[in-house]
């Protein structure tokens, strides 16, 4: 089985948090372009690439966005307090590297507490090695986002980095692109905004297409590790299809359709069930008159955390289950 | 004085007619178009140089307040907040109920009379009760009924170094800036829209926004202000007197960098104060305004208020002024060629 390491690692490591996703949207449009036959950039920054075909009006979601925290102080010593941009876990972010668009690296550290379990952002800074206010000004600004400087690694099995979510979504969207050459339904891959701070992105660009069928990409949660609250998701158990999760309940016929396609072409498939969170999905489908609207989920440890972990063989078969899906005559 | 005047109408979300109808007379003969939507929502559009692209300015015209619940047998009130209110700012207020403003006061069991436990408690909503001097339900049924607004008695006043005090700040100083532009601003077109039932959750703004379709809007707040001694400096959100505040990012939107930096420039060049709103908590218009549709750029400028969501807010007319000055400037600006460079 071949992995495309390359082009995951790359877009694991393009800054791009919610609101600011300037740099990656520039980088896929890169990689995409010469496959799809129009392109363009809406008010909010999705990126929409259209690939015509004939059938059904497909919108195909994978968010751009990455959690981060952005600087709201910046004190007399130079060091910078902030705020969450997305799900940022205190305890996660304690002791991580972090790093800024112009290249600034940071630690984040944290006030002397009596109880570290009761961390809050509040309580926290990020410090850029500057000695002073003036010095820490000329690098870093009120309001610039960072977001955690990790790296892509990998074995054979896994790759574990920060930012599989939704990076993951966005490669596996890229390469349904590129394997799709006479595209079965008229195909608009949107590369979402701001879905970290409320599917904001999804929303704006499910209004503009007006779709007959949504279908987004992105991680979910994991049952499969060490007294891990029970959900039946686990890593290497096939590509996951959504069943609901705070905001949406997937349409019967999308959800039976992946079923039925997953059977029929031998991908390896499990069923999500998640009780939190919510992705692009939960948008699209309440956009005007309701689009019919479900979900390819990678399964991940860690999600939120610098060290999210999801396996090659479930990357691989959302790519496939995605190329299938995307190739079906819909009756809808 | 205007500011006076609006502050002074109550206009609890839901009932924004007496607000609406002042604005109204105010603006009606520098618009060159103005109607009232379905919900409430004033939709004006002032025509100044073409302009490619649609400007819309926007301020909410609702208040926080309560509404009667239920009258009991004594004649007493009982009350729900509508919108966010702290409970423990309600004890010993005086109010204005429905129409014809019934004055009450706000009681709750002397501390003669409270268990210790008590002392240490803020009484629950549901532990206080309104007063109208009434003898009897039938009484108090005579004056009052159930669904009937309630807002805080509160006069208009000014105090200190330029302070004013008053109810509702939030968001009648936006109301009153936006008047002014569009008395005032000549060579700039823009929708001015002034929206119904923000407290309760962004209602107006939305199906506001559907309707016009901006491009590029502005929204005017009274928002946040905590700026108390030994309080760190990042957890103090906004100051007064230090100016207008421009947004980073609230519960509700994560403003645009290059429309947030081209305010910023615009303040600068101006010789205008300006400070950065630093908490993320809160919300407003925008958040509903920026997803509207296709999508579209949006920033925040407030006035600062102490004490926000009760009787006794505080802002000071200086930052209003300055936020007024600031908000005509971006105007012009944006009115300029350079919209392109924002995306």
């Amino acid at each position: 089985m071949s992995f495309n390491s390359q082009l995951l690692s790359k877009l694991v490591e393009i800054y791009g948090p919610s609101s600011n996703e300037g740099r990656i949207r520039d980088f896929i449009r890169e990689e995409i372009k010469d496959y799809v036959d129009e392109i363009r950039v809406d008010a909010l920054g999705n990126l929409i690439a259209r690939k015509k075909g004939e059938g059904k009006r497909v919108m195909i979601s994978a968010h751009m966005d990455q959690i981060g925290m952005m600087v709201t102080d910046i004190d007399e010593k130079g060091f910078l307090r902030f705020t969450n941009i997305g799900g940022i876990s205190p305890i996660y972010s304690y002791g991580q590297q972090v790093i800024f668009e112009n290249g600034t690296v940071g630690a984040i550290f944290c006030e002397p507490v009596e109880d570290p379990s009761k961390i809050k952002l509040e309580n926290m800074y990020i410090d850029i090695g500057a000695f002073s206010k003036e010095e820490a000004e000329k690098k870093v600004s009120i309001g610039d986002i960072c977001v955690y400087k990790g790296h892509f690694s990998e074995n054979e099995n896994v790759v574990f980095t920060p930012y599989l979510d939704d990076r993951v979504g966005c490669f596996i969207a890229i390469e349904a692109i590129k394997e799709i050459r006479e595209p079965k339904n008229d195909l608009y891959f949107v590369f979402s905004v701001q879905e970290e701070v409320g599917l904001r992105g999804a929303r704006t660009a499910a209004f503009a297409i007006e779709p007959d069928i949504g279908i987004s990409i992105d991680v979910t949660s994991h049952g499969d590790t060490p007294k891990a609250k029970r959900f039946a998701v686990g890593l290497n158990k096939g590509a996951a299809i959504k069943v609901k999760d705070r905001s949406i309940i997937v349409h019967p016929y999308i959800r039976e359709t992946l079923v039925k396609l997953a059977k029929e072409k031998e991908i390896p498939y499990q069923m999500e069930i998640l009780e939190f969170g919510g992705t692009d999905s939960g948008a699209i489908h309440l956009s005007k008159e309701g689009v019919p609207s479900g979900v390819i989920s990678v399964p991940t440890r860690y999600v939120h955390s610098p060290v999210e972990m999801a396996s090659k063989i479930d990357i691989n078969n959302c790519t496939k289950l995605l190329v299938e899906f995307l190739n079906t005559e819909f009756d809808i | 004085m205007l500011l006076k005047r609006l502050t002074e109408a109550n206009g609890v979300s839901g009932n924004e007619k007496e607000v609406r109808d002042i604005i109204i007379s105010e603006i009606k003969d520098y618009c060159t178009s103005l109607r009232v939507d379905r919900l409430g929502n004033i939709i004006a559009y002032k025509g100044g140089k073409p302009n490619s692209k649609k400007i819309m300015v926007t301020a909410h015209m609702d208040e926080v307040g309560l509404m009667v619940r239920d009258i009991d047998s004594s004649g007493l009130i009982k009350f729900l907040p509508v919108g966010g209110i702290d409970k423990r700012i309600l004890v010993s207020k005086t109010v204005l109920i429905g129409k014809d403003r019934i004055p009450g006061v706000i009681g709750a069991k002397p501390i003669h009379l409270q268990k210790r436990n008590e002392w240490s408690n803020a009484l629950d909503i549901k532990e206080l009760y309104i007063d109208i001097g009434a003898k009897s339900k039938e009484d108090a049924e005579k004056y009052v009924s159930i669904g009937d607004y309630i807002a805080f008695d509160s006069q208009y006043v000014e105090f200190g170094d330029r302070l004013v005090k008053a109810k509702a700040l939030d968001n009648r100083v936006g109301c009153a800036i936006l008047i002014d532009l569009i008395k005032k601003v000549e060579d700039v077109s823009f929708y001015a829209v002034f929206t119904v039932m923000e407290e309760l959750g962004l209602v107006g703004a939305g199906p506001a926004a559907y309707a016009v379709d901006p491009d590029i809007s502005i929204i005017l707040e009274g928002t946040l202000c905590y700026d108390m001694p030994k309080v760190d400096s990042h957890q103090i959100p906004t100051y007064i007197g230090k100016g207008p505040a421009i947004s980073l990012v609230d519960r509700t939107t994560v403003y645009n960098r290059k429309l947030r930096e081209r305010v910023v420039a615009v303040a600068e060049k101006e010789n205008i104060p300006y400070q950065f709103r630093k908490t993320s908590m809160g919300g407003n218009d925008s958040g509903k305004i920026h997803i509207a549709r296709e999508g579209s750029l949006t920033t925040t400028i407030s006035v600062p208020c102490r004490n926000i969501h009760s009787a006794v807010s505080v802002a000071s007319l200086e930052d209003y002024e300055n936020t007024y000055k600031l908000v005509e400037a971006v105007l012009t600006d944006l009115n300029e060629e350079g919209y392109d460079e924002l995306q």
